[in-house]
């Protein structure tokens, strides 16, 4: 029972990820029709968003130690970061600790910016062109994304490590009324799924009860007509296309601290939010978040020792075969509507 | 000639003259001299552009035919080349039972995906094809490298071993071999200064690629290949006039996956190593590239694109600051390190930089590659008025 559990935070854990990611990919496709292969990359950026406020935090000023003598007898450097400076000691080492949050506010702005000037720039140049050619403009500016990360922040991984308070492990198993240290589970990756909670709630809530997402949501069931109300619609999708391109970029910086962001991290993870949002039916939001979760949580399961015993290497390919069999039996995924990308 | 049309038997008489001499083009400055880093013609990059060619002549039957973009093609490389490693370490270092069950277990493969992925199209088309791909990458990356059942040795990579049972081996070489006639064997040619080599791998690669060309040429030609433009132009409209289009997109992949299984199977004659990162979505991504920079639906497009993608690839991943700065030397010492600063980025290590932002620009500006370029140019020399598309064959939408 507590492994199954522990798998099932395991899978939760996953899913958000997933579900973040497929998040955003079905807004922009739902609003603009662009199948997007740059989210990857926007996801990746996101993380080194956290990178670049660690490193900015990180800048110190050098003083000299001359009560200090290192080895070849001269005075030691001592490295104070500015914001310790400024702040004081104790203010400037809690912010330095907490800069994978403080990321957060960091992201938010730049992320829209990228992504604002992404669809401004090129994707709107698009709409009117074959789907595979959505396709292969985007598929290109992931690449350039991705070499562009890496020529300014090298190929190894930058580790960016959770806040000092969040860097240990919870013992889940007591809350739920089981024995001590039998279902420990790491802080950080709790509150990494709390959050992608907050965050699909507060999408969805943006589009439920807001002026701006009900003009969104009537002109993703009917472009033209909002258009015939004399609403601008294509400034809301920008507008959409830059919360979407937040979203991923938000989900990449809590995910800095699970794994350090590399430059390709945003292609791993893409294949895999891709099969989410087709399992979950394109253009449908609850079922790209549904699928999200889902699959996490098969996957999670699959690698359970029993399960792998059964049928080895299950785990690897679950997902892939899950998408296989649900498009099959069910061409529009779990939620999908009628007439979304029929052609 | 040949069945060919008197324009396409001119195309195919070029590029067999260009690949039977490509080891004298591809060479054009003295061994010595400073330009010798543009030298590209010796055997094992001039077997990579027959090789990635014969892979993207495959793609366009597929891609540039039906317009079903797969975002997963590599995976039938990497079948290609598990199953040509197994016949060496079967059967003997001889590479046709090799490309034979190469193409046999590609294509097996390919009817399978292609029956599952091609009940849809479009981007759900992409996307399963992607999908399937990272399965079978996944399940020779990690599940079939298990010891009780060892199909592609994992990380490692499959390999031939001297343990291995080649029961036909008999006397024959431990290398790759075609009849006795070893793969890696070249002839080197010196004149005055120029080296050229002749590799028997690369000459038996650039025989394959022909045929394959000629056979690409002969479909896109037959009424099967209009078929297969009809689907591209309207799939609705060949269902209504009653004709099921499946079997001929299930017949257009299964083709064009048995042309990447030969070209993963050449990659193994090659090199008789096969790993698992050659069935990874990025190398899918690749061919993708290559086709649509070349010219997607055109006869020569992705020779050409792959062809110019491997050249530059491995051009631009030599050329270091140090070589930059040499071509600079005549600028002032500031500006030249300003220039080589500004410029250093898209060489050397930033050759995947450079490959994508020309991608873009084909796709953004060039919709039809390097061909449509080259015959844009050829219209703009010869001042004549750019032929219009004619009404009548445009199809209706």
């Amino acid at each position: 029972m507590d492994t199954l559990i522990l798998q099932f935070l395991n899978g939760l854990d996953k899913g958000s990820a997933y579900a973040l990611i497929a998040l955003g990919l079905t807004l922009i496709f739902g609003t603009l029709g662009v199948v997007n292969f740059a989210h990857g990359a926007l996801f990746m950026i996101g993380g080194f968003c956290a990178v670049t406020l660690q490193k900015i935090l990180m800048i110190s000023s050098v003083t000299l130690d001359p009560t200090k003598l290192n080895f070849l007898g001269k005075p030691t450097e001592v490295k104070t970061p500015y914001v310790e400076v400024f702040f004081g000691k104790d203010v400037g080492a809690f912010i330095v600790d907490w800069s994978v949050p403080l990321a957060i506010f960091f992201a938010i702005p730049i992320m829209i910016g990228v992504g604002y000037v992404m669809e401004r720039g090129l994707i709107k140049h698009f709409y009117k062109r074959a789907h595979a050619d959505q396709i292969l403009v985007t598929f290109g500016l992931a690449i350039v994304l991705q070499e562009v990360i890496k020529y300014f922040f090298g190929a190894n991984p930058i580790p960016t490590p959770a806040p000092e308070a969040f860097r240990g492990s919870v013992d889940f198993g007591v809350w739920l009324g089981f024995a001590p240290d039998l279902i420990i589970y790491p802080a950080w990756r709790l509150v990494y799924f709390i959050f992608s909670l907050v965050i699909i709630g507060a999408v969805f809530a943006f589009l439920q009860f807001t002026t701006f997402g009900m003009v969104v949501r009537a002109g993703m069931a009917d472009r033209e007509t909002v258009g015939l109300l004399g609403i601008d619609i294509d400034r809301r999708f920008t507008v959409m296309f830059g919360i979407a391109a937040a979203v991923a970029g938000l989900a990449g910086v809590m995910y800095s601290p699970i794994s350090s962001p590399n430059y390709h991290m945003g292609m791993d993870f893409l294949v895999l939010s891709f099969v989410v949002v087709v399992v979950g039916g394109m253009g449908s939001l609850p079922g790209a978040v549904a699928a999200g979760f889902l699959l996490g949580v098969l996957q999670s399961f699959a690698s359970l020792n029993q399960v792998k015993a059964l049928l080895p290497g299950i785990d690897q390919i679950v997902i892939y075969l899950i998408a296989i069999i649900i498009l099959l039996i069910r061409p529009r995924g779990l939620m999908g509507r009628k007439g979304v990308m029929e052609d | 000639m040949l069945g060919l049309g008197r324009k396409d038997t001119t195309l195919f008489a070029i590029v067999v003259l260009v690949t039977v001499l490509a080891p004298f083009l591809l060479n054009p400055f003295p061994a010595d001299s400073a330009m010798a880093q543009f030298n590209s013609g010796y055997p094992d990059l001039m077997q990579r552009f027959a090789i990635y060619g014969i892979f993207a002549i495959g793609f366009n039957i597929l891609f540039g035919l039906t317009g079903y973009l797969s975002f997963g093609h590599a995976a039938f490389l990497g079948v290609g080349s598990y199953s040509a490693v197994w016949m060496f370490k079967l059967l003997s270092m001889n590479v046709i039972p090799a490309l034979i069950l190469a193409v046999i277990v590609s294509a097996i493969f390919s009817v399978v995906i292609g029956f599952i992925a091609l009940r849809r199209s479009g981007i759900y088309f992409s996307i399963l094809t992607l999908a399937m791909a990272q399965m079978m990458y996944n399940l020779a990356y990690s599940v079939f490298s298990n010891p009780a059942m060892n199909l592609t040795n994992g990380e490692t990579g499959l390999q031939v071993y001297a343990s291995d049972p080649q029961y036909l081996k008999g006397n024959g070489p431990d290398v790759t071999h075609l009849f006795g006639l070893q793969m890696n064997s070249t002839y080197e040619m010196s004149v005055a200064g120029w080296k050229f080599d002749f590799g028997v791998g690369y000459y038996l690669c650039a025989v394959i690629m022909l045929v394959a060309f000629y056979i690409a040429i002969r479909i896109f030609r037959s009424p099967f290949g209009i078929m297969l433009r009809a689907v591209k132009s309207n799939q609705h409209r060949l269902n209504y006039t009653g004709v099921n289009p499946r079997p001929y997109n299930l017949a257009a992949f299964v083709i064009s996956g048995m042309y990447a299984g030969l070209a993963g199977g050449l990659l193994a004659c090659m090199d008789p190593l096969a790993g698992a990162e050659r069935m990874q979505w990025t190398a899918s991504g690749e061919v993708v590239i290559m086709t649509i920079l070349g010219g997607a639906g055109t006869l020569v497009g992705p020779i050409l694109g792959a062809g110019f993608i491997k050249y530059f690839e491995n051009i631009f991943s030599k050329i270091n600051e140090n070589v930059l700065h040499s071509w600079f030397h005549w600028l002032p010492e500031s500006v030249q390190n300003f220039v080589v600063h500004v410029l250093s980025p898209f060489f050397g290590e930033g050759w995947s930089l450079t490959m994508g932002l020309m991608f873009m620009a084909v796709v953004i500006f060039l919709p039809g590659g390097l061909v449509e370029g080259g015959l844009r140019i050829g219209r703009l020399f010869r001042r004549r008025p750019a032929p219009t598309p004619d009404a009548a064959t445009k199809p209706a939408e």
